[in-house]
């Protein structure tokens, strides 16, 4: 059973290594010569002004927030999907009345704004 | 042929224990789906720019080699004499180490896919909850490029970016659970064999509308056109990867295309029935399997790029609208319908 998943891990390792092989790539033929300007971050020929990481707006956090609230609705969904046929038609209304307060919940944001990018 | 370099192996070199055996085994394996996946990505970027070329009414690359059949090459070759600029402002290890974390997921989510019915690296139970959760990790390579590389640009096409992704995540796994219902399997090989039996019993046709929210979260996922607000170059220059250049630059490109390949592996095997033939008879069942799937999936690819060519781009308040008021009721009301259907019509499980 596990060593089904072992060709996974060697295959994670893989990835990460050929990425690293590519930047090694680059870093052994590229040249390399630093200048002052060259290392200072674009910003369309200014000289850059305050610090990158200013304030942002608010609204990434609230999706972000959201975003956590419906992937757990569906790590909850996954195995409940499979199993439907066990868990029959009480399975299912439970789901969806599970479903259902979240919905309400959804329409709530909706109303408030909370989806609204202006 | 698979079975015979097996054989070849363990017989000829049993004089080594047996992991070590295994283990170049599997790692031949993984080098065997990995170097035709570079090379598919490399061309796909020359089929991209060759169809766009058509599409616009120009030629597109046909300088390098005949027809431009080696331009990918040389600019592979290009990118690495490209010097690799690391901002002086920059958190060194994170900037090197996102592009690490864009394209590791972006390969080893190839490890559980079902080429045909027996052409499988790892025939695991869980094997789309592995890709699911392989693809959401691309955003951390996104999100952790934008903030180390400590510039207004990259950092504001990172959280548009990384806030884009997770949004239309949500609708695209609601999508999931809807084939999950019909197929009641999280194994991309169950999947694609409940499906067989010709094109009508392809989940596209049932679940049509996650059909479309899944292709549609999965160009959003990819940030490729129209939803590239992210690198929007009239905006933000190119978004999280504008500070990277050279071969820092060449992953994050990579591991874009061999997203969108993914992509459209994946839908192939949900949606349009993985290897199985057009129909289940004669002069369609003699082509191999393998070339079924690698068909499709080149059908659904070249999608991604009549996209890239047809639509303007969207606003990114229309982005978000798209994807929390359209696609996630859409999807919503479908599993419902689903359930619906399932209970209490004489259909049962549809397909």
């Amino acid at each position: 059973m596990l060593a089904n998943y072992f060709p996974i891990l060697i295959f994670i390792g893989i990835g990460l290594f050929v990425g690293v092989a590519f930047i090694g790539i680059g870093l052994a033929l590229a040249p390399n010569r630093p200048d002052d300007q060259k290392l200072s971050p674009y910003e369309c020929g200014f000289e850059a002004f305050e610090d990158a990481r200013s304030k942002f707006d608010v609204r990434f956090y609230l999706v972000a927030i959201l975003f956590i609230i419906f992937d757990l609705e569906i790590a909850f969904l996954f195995p409940w999907a499979i199993v439907l046929d066990e868990v029959g038609l009480f399975g299912f209304w439970a789901m969806v009345l599970f479903l259902g307060v979240l919905v309400i919940g959804f329409i709530y944001e909706w109303m408030n704004g909370a989806l609204e990018w202006d | 042929m698979v079975d015979w370099l097996h054989n070849w192996l363990f017989s000829t070199f049993d004089f080594f224990p047996e992991w070590v055996l295994v283990f170049t085994w599997t790692l031949w394996k993984i080098i065997a789906i990995v170097a035709p996946l570079m090379v598919a990505v490399a061309y796909f970027t020359y089929a991209e720019r060759k169809l766009i070329g058509y599409m616009q009414d120009r030629v597109g690359p046909n300088r390098v080699g005949p027809k431009g059949w080696l331009q990918p090459i040389a600019d592979a070759v290009k990118l690495m004499f490209k010097e690799i600029i690391i901002p002086s402002k920059s958190n060194k290890y994170l900037f090197l180490g996102a592009p690490l974390l864009s394209i590791g997921p972006a390969l080893a989510a190839w490890a559980v896919m079902p080429f045909t019915d027996t052409l499988v690296l790892a025939n695991i139970d869980a094997s789309l909850l592995f890709v699911l959760a392989l693809t959401s990790m691309g955003v951390y390579g996104i999100i952790i490029a934008g903030w180390a590389s400590n510039s207004k640009y990259a950092f504001l096409g990172a959280m548009r970016s990384a806030a884009q992704i997770i949004s239309y995540e949500i609708a695209m796994g609601f999508a999931l659970v809807g084939v999950l219902m019909v197929a009641g399997s999280l194994n991309l090989r169950e999947i694609v064999l409940a499906q067989a039996g010709g094109f009508w019993h392809w989940y596209w046709l049932p679940l049509f509308p996650l059909f479309v929210v899944y292709f549609i979260s999965g160009v959003a996922e990819t940030n490729r056109a129209p939803f590239d607000v992210a690198e929007g170059e009239s905006e933000i220059v190119a978004g999280f990867h504008v500070e990277y250049s050279g071969m820092t630059f060449a992953v994050f490109f990579l591991a874009e295309y061999a997203n969108m390949i993914l992509i459209a592996a994946l839908t192939t095997l949900l949606f349009l029935g993985g290897w199985q033939p057009l129909f289940d008879f004669a002069p369609f069942t003699i082509i191999p399997a393998f070339f079924w799937f690698a068909g499709k999936t080149a059908c659904v690819a070249f999608l991604f790029l009549w996209f890239r060519a047809t639509f303007p781009r969207y606003r990114y308040d229309q982005i978000m609208r798209l994807g929390w008021k359209i696609l996630i009721p859409v999807t919503l009301v479908w599993i419902a319908v689903i359930g619906i259907v399932r209970f209490y019509t004489p259909f049962g499980f549809m397909g």
